[in-house]
């Protein structure tokens, strides 16, 4: 008679107990709360003196299914215009190509001067020289392309000009390359499945693929209307690959790059909030 | 006859230095959630005066340094989360929470010293 009243007993004890343990867990509450947090990052430069930003334009190179140029400066334009508080120039879009290869002509346009002039041959050979470091290359494919470009930004005469064409703003400039890539190898990925009892398992696989995709890589220079001086700039590279069989636009790809970079540029010249979770706890 | 002595005697300054110190433990604790209930709201400051006020009362509070950092983030103050977020690695080097929360907090700070200054 006894026997059966015992686990009885038990049942309940460990109810009560399951009981104290779940009122207790809810009076403690959890320990940890996921909170939004907004982090303000001040601009890497003092852009205090200007009023008006002019994007003049940039040398740009690679894939040919993107004018590179265009695009960077109406991009970067538009996001100047809703996310900085300088005043946008709307001026026409240089082509500092074209800029940079009249400047390098009319420096090595001097040398034939010299030697009518009776130059001695060490010196003609200087100057032959100095003619070939000038040398830049028709199209640009690479970042070494790019490099003879480069003296156009340490033009101060020729950025003051047209600092003082714009009433003294700061100047946006730089290079952009933006090229194709293909690439093949392993790739690891989850592979998601359902196990006998319905459950859902997601298990790393490394499968051979043949990609292809494209590369970001601008040079933000910023200089300043007034002197002609580069006060700062940054160089970013940014990659995105598809399946080979995935046919994705370029200009589409273009546009996902710089989507990842203009926070950096913006972060320049403008306070920026980065938005995020953390968790705090107890 | 010291072996007794002794052990009444660390008895008697265990019971004696105890309740001030689980005081000290638990007013830091009620100061991490108040902490924590105000930042829920949106009032950072007091938040932050909060958790310091809990680090003050308790020195090894994990919880106290990372809620700090994680406050001085969102006011921008950067250095002051990068030394906060350190302390509370150095008293819990295995708390994956405050690991995820400093590497999250280093991706931003890396972020703006990422590009290259000329």
């Amino acid at each position: 008679m006894t026997g059966p009243a015992k686990p009885k007993q038990s049942s309940l004890a460990i109810a009560v107990i399951a009981a104290g343990c779940a009122a207790l867990a809810l009076a403690c509450g959890p320990d940890s709360y996921e909170i939004p947090i907004e982090t303000p990052i001040q601009p890497k430069m003092d852009v205090s003196p200007f009023q008006r930003v002019l994007v003049v334009g940039f040398v740009a190179g690679g894939s040919e299914d993107v004018d590179t140029n265009q695009e960077t400066v109406r991009l970067l334009r538009s996001q100047l215009r809703t996310k900085s508080s300088l005043k946008v120039i709307d001026a026409d879009i240089l082509a500092l190509i074209d800029i940079a290869k009249e400047q390098s002509l009319g420096t090595a346009g001097n040398a034939p001067d010299d030697v009518t002039s009776g130059t001695a041959p060490a010196n003609r050979a200087s100057t032959d020289k100095t003619n070939q470091t000038l040398a830049l290359p028709q199209n640009i494919k690479d970042e070494k392309d790019l490099e003879p470009y480069e003296r156009l930004f340490a033009n101060t005469a020729y950025w003051k000009r047209i600092g003082e064409e714009f009433q003294n703003p700061l100047i946006v400039t730089g290079t952009v390359l933006f090229s194709s890539r293909s690439t093949s190898g392993f790739v690891q990925r989850d592979q998601e499945s359902y196990d006998s009892l319905g459950r859902r398992v997601v298990r790393p696989v490394r499968q051979y693929m043949e990609r292809k995709g494209f590369i970001l890589r601008p040079k933000f220079v910023f200089i300043d209307g007034r002197t002609g001086a580069t006060m700062y700039s940054e160089s970013y590279r940014e990659e995105i690959l598809y399946n080979a069989q995935q046919n994705t636009p370029a200009l589409s790809s273009y546009f996902e790059l710089m989507d990842r970079l203009v926070p950096n540029f913006l972060s320049a010249l403008s306070s920026q909030k980065i938005r995020g979770t953390r968790v705090l706890l107890k | 006859m010291n072996l007794p002595v002794v052990v009444i005697a660390a008895c008697a300054a265990a019971l004696a230095a105890s309740p001030s110190f689980a005081d000290a433990k638990s007013e830091a604790k009620s100061q991490v959630e108040f902490g924590i209930n105000v930042a829920q709201r949106g009032l950072w400051r007091e938040a932050i005066y909060r958790w310091q006020k809990a680090t003050e009362l308790d020195p090894t509070y994990v919880a106290a340094y990372n809620d700090l950092a994680i406050a001085y983030e969102h006011e921008g103050q950067l250095d002051k989360a990068r030394k906060a977020y350190d302390k509370a690695i150095e008293l819990d080097p295995n708390n994956v929470q405050v690991r995820q929360n400093y590497e999250l907090f280093k991706e931003i700070n890396d972020r703006t010293s990422q590009a290259k200054a000329k």
